[in-house]
């Protein structure tokens, strides 16, 4: 089924059409990338899908419901979560808080209950601890279980972004370059995980530079190039294309 | 017993102990003070500290609450806990109609707009002479409930002193709560909190209210307790005051919130013998407590700490 089904999308900022009608639909539990050189609009479309940008044309359905223009914490209760390319994580918490603030929709926020501390409350978050530590061990950071975000290297802030947005138990995620400053090592782990994340029956939405990673895991590519749909398809379909080959490497004719 | 609950239990017994050091009604008079500052440093180190929304103006419902404490127990005779009640429901309703058009501001523009409101707050309480008296001020009648009178340095210090420790208390439990996380997680960042589900702007709305009743509810216990009032306690430099005290204490430390309204406090009481100096002397020692310890006391001395530990 179709989980996710943008049409006819643009947006502009002043006279730059960033995103210029792009269609397209993403079946749930498949893994959706969407490469293209950079300045293509990826996170652009990254940031119209999850509502940090109101679209200036076009449609976006997710599971049936339009979401255009939706705040980020309407997508957030309806089942979509995101990493960000520079990373977002916060600095002032702990690393176990951050994943915890994941599960922010399940958690009371009643003022008064968090003011008395509740029994209620206190039992619903240590639950909420117990599971982002198990969040934190699934994605391999585990070992930073006590520690402060700010205490933490890059590669491994990276996985915490990805715990926190699995602490909200989404059907769909979307990542945008996990792998961007990782190593060779490091990029294979990842790999891994996002095959972990989507065998968990999530939909996982990539945005990647790294080719090989992308056509490792890829079940549908789209391809981006000024804003613009260029090609769409299975890995083997966009890695044979003209357009995309020509854009990547430049035309040669 | 986790580090927040030995926090706690240190401030009672040092509350506690602290009337076997105090010789004079002086002394009482500068720890009443602290605990009454410290309460209101609380709230507002939740708003600032916490949420990192600024506010230059959290004097103005400090002055709210005194003056409708103030106004209401002499010219309408209401009881005053009545009288704070009301004070406290005039400040909570400013602040939440205000909140939503100022908190999509921010940095700089937050401060600008908040200064504004404190100096707009302060200006009708100086000439609204008919209910306020003007700069002359009003004299404000003795905190009574049920004909029981508080009076005296030893039942204020009790009783502000209890105050502080429950308000300590209830600030600790929020930080340690989902709802303190998304305070938090608005001040690391604000677009990963929203992709977490947080509504920012409710919840940094919420906040400022929450804030804002603290400090108009310390306003009419002050106003009770120093039994007279001016316009300057709703004044800009009032405000600048308190936010020095969080900066200074720490930012997102509640005890830090404690100690920056002891130091800011105590210090122009100790530097009372540089006669003339003491401006340049309390400011000197301010800049020297941002260059060192840049943080706040309470943060970098327990990251010091910790750090200690681990070598």
């Amino acid at each position: 089924m179709s989980q996710l089904v943008v049409k006819s999308l643009s947006k502009e900022f002043g006279g730059v059409k960033a995103v210029q009608d792009v269609s397209f639909t993403i079946q749930g539990g498949t893994v959706h990338s969407v490469i293209g050189p950079n300045g293509a609009g990826k996170t652009t479309l990254f940031n119209l899908i999850t509502g940090i940008y109101t679209p200036t044309t076009g449609s976006i359905e997710f599971e049936g419901e339009s979401v255009a223009g939706a705040a980020p914490f309407d997508l957030a209760r309806l089942g979509m979560s995101r990493t960000f390319q520079n990373l977002q994580v916060c600095m002032n918490m702990s690393a176990i808080e951050n994943v915890m603030v994941g599960a922010h929709l399940r958690l009371s926020q009643s003022l008064l209950a968090s003011l008395l501390h509740l029994p209620a409350l206190r039992k619903a978050d240590r639950k909420c601890r117990d599971e982002a530590a198990e969040l934190m061990q699934f994605v391999g950071v585990g070992d930073y279980r006590n520690a402060h975000a700010n205490q933490m290297p890059y590669g491994a802030l990276k996985r915490l972004e990805i715990a926190r947005a699995l602490a909200a138990k989404p059907r769909m995620i979307l990542l945008d370059e996990p792998a961007a400053g990782l190593n060779d090592t490091e990029t294979h782990q990842i790999e891994a995980l996002i095959r972990k994340i989507a065998e968990s029956d999530i939909t996982v939405v990539l945005v990647e530079h790294d080719m090989k990673l992308v056509m490792n895991l890829s079940d549908h590519i789209l391809v981006l190039d000024y804003g613009k749909k260029l090609a769409e398809g299975t890995a083997a379909q966009v890695r044979e294309n003209p357009d995309v080959i020509a854009a990547y490497l430049g035309a040669s004719a | 017993m986790s580090t927040k609950y030995k926090g706690l239990a240190l401030l009672i017994v040092f509350l506690a102990a602290l009337p076997l050091a105090m010789t004079n009604p002086y002394l009482y008079d500068v720890a009443i003070r602290i605990a009454l500052n410290a309460v209101i440093v609380i709230g507002l180190n939740l708003l600032i500290g916490y949420t990192g929304q600024i506010s230059l103006g959290h004097a103005g419902f400090l002055g709210i609450g005194a003056y409708a404490t103030g106004i209401l127990t002499t010219q309408f005779s209401w009881p005053p806990v009545l009288a704070l009640l009301a004070g406290a429901a005039a400040a909570g309703a400013l602040a939440f109609a205000i909140a939503r058009p100022i908190l999509k501001l921010k940095g700089h523009y937050l401060a600008m707009a908040t200064l504004g409101l404190g100096i707009i707050i302060s200006i009708v309480i100086t000439n609204e002479i008919q209910y306020t008296g003007g700069p002359d001020g009003i004299s404000v009648p003795p905190l009574s409930l049920a004909g029981l009178e508080l009076s005296g340095d030893k039942s204020w210090y009790a009783a502000v002193s209890i105050l502080l420790v429950v308000v300590t208390w209830l600030a600790l439990n929020l930080i340690d709560s989902p709802a303190g996380r998304a305070l938090q997680a608005i001040h690391g960042s604000e677009v990963a909190s929203q992709v977490a589900g947080v509504q920012t702007t409710k919840v940094k709305v919420r906040i400022f209210v929450v804030s804002a009743i603290v400090a108009s509810f310390v306003g009419s216990l002050s106003a009770h307790y120093v039994a007279f009032i001016t316009p300057g306690l709703s004044g800009f430099f009032h405000s600048i005051e308190l936010v020095t005290m969080v900066v200074v204490g720490g930012m997102a430390s509640i005890f830090g919130s404690i100690v920056g309204a002891v130091i800011l406090t105590t210090l122009p009481q100790l530097l009372s013998t540089f006669e003339g100096w003491e401006t340049v002397v309390f400011g000197a020692i301010l800049m020297a407590t941002m260059i060192f310890l840049p943080k706040g006391i309470v943060p970098t001395l327990a990251a010091k700490f910790r750090k200690g530990d681990s070598q």
